[in-house]
């Protein structure tokens, strides 16, 4: 009897996803566990197993189409077995096929009404088609023609990066990209919903204090010395210290490590910890798992992990979900402070900056030069006062400011 | 400080349009023109050329009005009327020019101009006096004169250019006329209509060596079946003029001697700067024509140029264009002015030849992407309702956006249906502006959105 394979969820926030490869043809022979297909999701891009044995009997969902999750995507069975051309199960294959994962703007968008705030634009039929072509912001192109008419040499100048005038002197005076319009990733996707979702349901509030890093970074600097002399590969990043900080934090105010349900409050009691890394095209958060049972070098050489799987698109299921606490860090390009947005359901989220040197006032009253850090707790208030937010810093602040206790 | 912010030394196409054009703008200006307002178009060019064309047409006509169910008696014409109106035709509208520049407040001189290095510029009037005229600006738009071949006397009677054919007294039996482009082609037409054994003798392949290469082998063929003799690939050895005629010893395809009562020079034309320029004035040039930069500037301070004089195109239409363009640019230093890009060229034979844009050896040459549309006369239901079934329209359309490139017409009205053509390029229309265009039934016009339509696939009457 023939089966189905469908779209499995393969993350909680996935709703649909893109058939980026088949690995199989119609006619080959696959045993379960089989690496069959790759599935691209808001998260990363997955391969497919398969849970069956038999032939593929018909392949119903073509490379770079968008199913639905439970929608049908193959069916298996014995060969010469007849298949259904339509799903006999629920869910339909979703949406048509897209194409390319980034495409101009052509008749799958339908084109933005360039009007500018003046009302008409005044452009030459040839123009328009060809603006609409190159995704060329026509209430943004100077127009050569009668009276400010935008003709074709305008809106290829301005599509070339062209003969725009300009005062730019050594800059150039060059559009800064290219006009284009391009479809929304997956993961962008996923940023823009759980963002939104974020910002507009949860109720933030910030609180900040600066960390003296100066011990850290003498910390940080001979115990690299050390790991080198010993010929250990592991380097050890400022982030290292304040993930395993954050840890530390926790479990002296654990309350921050929670999540707002709605009718209920759920503490947890492990710490899944949750880092932002960047990516080409968005941020994902890796977990480390259980983080509050493992010590400082499990953490750091598990960061370096998987913060290279992420980068490379192969995180699992399981290494990007389930996080109780996010640390986010752009210091390292010398963001001095900043605030984050929570990461739903995450009660709280915390914003590290870059150590700068400045004076500092000592406790002599003298002017000293000093490493500062700052550090922002973004907290959800449905969870989280701000007594419990400034007690969960003070405790980070004193684990960063005698960091050896972090490498107990 | 000068009396005049701009003096024009031609009054011709560039000339008088171009003085207008400065007097809208509220400027002192001056036209000095050595012969009659209008210069070579309306006196001895476009205008009585066409008058000419008309006569011919008219007794084509006639000759073929059985083909309408009228019957004539014996038809005949007396040439020198018919050359008569031609120059009546030419007067009327160079005193409506005259007039028309008194009406705009420019001042009008008659007489033989000439510029010197501080930029004044002595005319001798008829009356044998001198005047000095000092202006801002000078705008030479001397255009041009016909070429004539090395070795070769004018005289006028038996050997000609167009000058001198425009004022035959006498129609030659036979003649032969050297360059087959628009002038050659359309005496030839008008000679042949009226009886006179027309060999026409052209150094390129084809009649109208530079149009589209179908459109003149249509016309080539027409022109043949009319009963022209049309010799290609084939130029003049020698000419040997007598009182009664000439003896054309010809080279190359058809090589051979012809005698016949009369030979036309029409070989294109020449720049005019003749007694223009003082002695010691030093103006640069480019194979005699005066070489201007994109602001339409000679080489000398306050010395701009425009019409035939700066080169091709010879088109009385862009030697308007080009001297509006040189005016707006002189006197707003802000106004860039522009060149010549897309314009119609017109030959008033029948059937008539229009074009406008690339024809498609040049898009193939530019490797464009594009497609061609045809429609035929005989497809059209008021050309065959008007016994003017012979014809294309030739239109090419860009790929992917359905830009025009270009449009080539042959046949009836041609010169005046490719000004639709023009106006779509100048807006930039594209082919689904052209064919969602209601064009009135019946007219010679829908040919052109038929044509279309026939490019991007869909025509309806094909």
């Amino acid at each position: 009897m023939a089966k189905e394979i469908t779209m499995p969820a393969l993350s909680p926030s996935m709703t649909e996803g893109v058939l980026a490869k088949w690995h199989k043809k119609v006619g080959d022979t696959i045993k379960p566990g089989e690496v069959i297909a790759e599935v691209e999701t808001d998260k990363a891009t997955m391969d497919l197993e398969a849970y069956d044995k038999g032939t593929i009997l018909l392949i119903a969902a073509p490379e770079g189409s968008k199913v639905a999750v439970n929608g049908r995507i193959a069916v298996v069975g014995e060969p010469g077995e007849k298949v259904d051309a339509v799903p006999s199960s629920s869910p339909a294959p979703a949406s048509t096929s897209v194409e390319a994962k980034t495409v101009t703007q052509t008749a799958a968008v339908p084109a933005p009404v360039m009007v500018s705030s003046s009302g008409r634009v005044k452009i030459s039929p040839l123009a328009k088609k060809i603006a609409n072509e190159k995704g060329v912001d026509v209430t943004r192109v100077a127009g050569s023609g009668p009276g400010g008419r935008i003709v074709r040499r305008d809106v290829e100048a301005a599509q070339g990066g062209g003969s725009v005038r300009s005062a730019a002197g050594i800059f150039g005076g060059k559009p800064i990209a290219q006009d284009g319009v391009r479809l929304v990733s997956q993961m962008r996707a996923a940023i823009a919903r759980r963002l939104v979702e974020s910002k507009t349901t949860a109720p933030h509030f910030y609180v900040e204090r600066e960390v003296d890093a100066a011990p850290l970074a003498k910390l940080r600097a001979s115990a690299n010395v050390a790991l080198e002399m010993a010929g250990e590969k592991l380097k050890l990043s400022v982030n290292d210290f304040v993930l395993k900080a954050a840890v530390e934090a926790l479990r002296r105010v654990p309350a921050v490590n929670s999540s707002w349900e709605g009718a209920s409050i759920r503490q947890h009691g492990a710490v899944h910890l949750a880092f932002a890394v960047a990516l080409p095209d968005g941020l994902i958060t890796p977990v480390i798992r259980n983080a509050h049972a493992k010590d400082f070098r499990t953490i750091a050489r598990e960061a370096k992990e998987l913060g290279a799987k992420a980068k490379a698109g192969k995180l699992q299921p399981e290494e990007y979900t389930g996080g109780t606490f996010t640390v986010s860090n752009l210091g390292m390009i010398g963001v001095e402070r900043f605030s984050a947005i929570l990461n739903p359901p995450q009660a709280a989220i915390l914003a590290v900056g870059a150590t700068v040197k400045k004076p500092v006032l000592a406790s002599n009253g003298a002017i000293v030069p000093g490493e500062r850090m700052s550090l922002t707790v973004s907290a959800d208030h449905r969870v989280v006062d701000g007594l419990m937010a400034g007690e969960f810093l003070k405790a980070l602040v004193e684990v960063l400011e005698s960091p050896g206790v972090l490498l107990m | 400080m000068a009396a005049y912010d701009l003096a024009f030394l031609g009054g011709g196409p560039a000339g008088y349009v171009g003085a207008i054009r400065a007097a809208q703008l509220g400027k002192k200006v001056i036209v000095i023109e050595k012969e009659r307002a209008g210069g070579t178009c309306l006196n001895w060019g476009c205008i009585p050329s066409k008058s000419l064309l008309k006569n011919a047409e008219v007794y084509q006509h006639i000759l073929h009005s059985e083909d309408f169910g009228i019957t004539t008696g014996k038809v005949s014409f007396d040439f020198a009327k018919v050359m008569g109106r031609s120059r009546s035709v030419s007067d009327r509208i160079a005193k409506g020019v005259e007039f028309l520049l008194k009406a705009k407040k420019v001042d009008y001189l008659v007489g033989q101009g000439q510029m010197g290095i501080d930029r004044k510029i002595k005319v001798k009037t008829a009356d044998g006096k001198t005047q000095v005229i000092e202006a801002t600006n000078v705008m030479l738009a001397t255009g041009c004169v016909p070429r004539v071949l090395p070795g070769m006397k004018v005289d006028g009677k038996v050997v000609m250019t167009s000058r001198e054919a425009l004022e035959m007294k006498k129609q030659p039996k036979s003649i032969v006329i050297l360059g087959a482009g628009a002038i050659g082609v359309e005496f030839a037409y008008f000679l042949h209509s009226f009886g006179t054994k027309v060999t026409l003798v052209e150094m390129k392949p084809r009649v109208l060596p530079i149009e589209d290469e179908e459109i003149s082998d249509m016309l080539g063929k027409n022109l043949a079946k009319q009963g022209i003799e049309i010799l290609t690939e084939t130029s003049m050895e020698s000419v040997t003029a007598s009182a009664s005629g000439v003896k054309v010893k010809l080279s190359g395809k058809n090589a051979k001697t012809i005698e016949a009562d009369a030979l036309l020079c029409a070989v294109g034309v020449q720049a005019n700067l003749d007694g223009a320029l003082e002695a010691g004035v030093k103006l640069e040039l480019e194979k005699g024509y005066v070489k201007v930069d994109g602001r339409y500037k000679s080489s000398m301070a306050g010395v701009f140029a425009a019409g035939d004089i700066i080169g091709p195109p010879w088109l009385a239409h862009v030697a308007s264009f080009e001297a509006i363009e040189a005016v707006n640019g002189i006197f707003d230093a802000k106004y860039q002015p522009k060149k010549v890009g897309v314009f119609p060229g017109c030959t008033y034979c029948q059937p008539q030849v229009a074009s406008i844009g690339l024809t498609e050896a040049a898009a193939k040459e530019k490797k464009l992407k594009f497609k061609v549309g045809r429609f035929p006369y005989r497809a059209s239901g008021r050309a065959v309702a008007s016994g003017d079934s012979e014809g294309m329209v030739k239109i090419l359309i860009g790929e992917p956006h359905g830009e025009i490139l270009g449009a080539h017409i042959i046949g009836a009205e041609a010169t005046e249906l490719i000004g639709e053509v023009g106006l779509g390029m100048t807006l930039e229309a594209t082919a689904d502006e052209i064919a969602g265009t209601i064009h009135a039934h019946p007219t010679l016009t829908e040919m052109i959105k038929e044509a279309t339509e026939a490019a991007v696939g869909h025509a309806i009457h094909v």
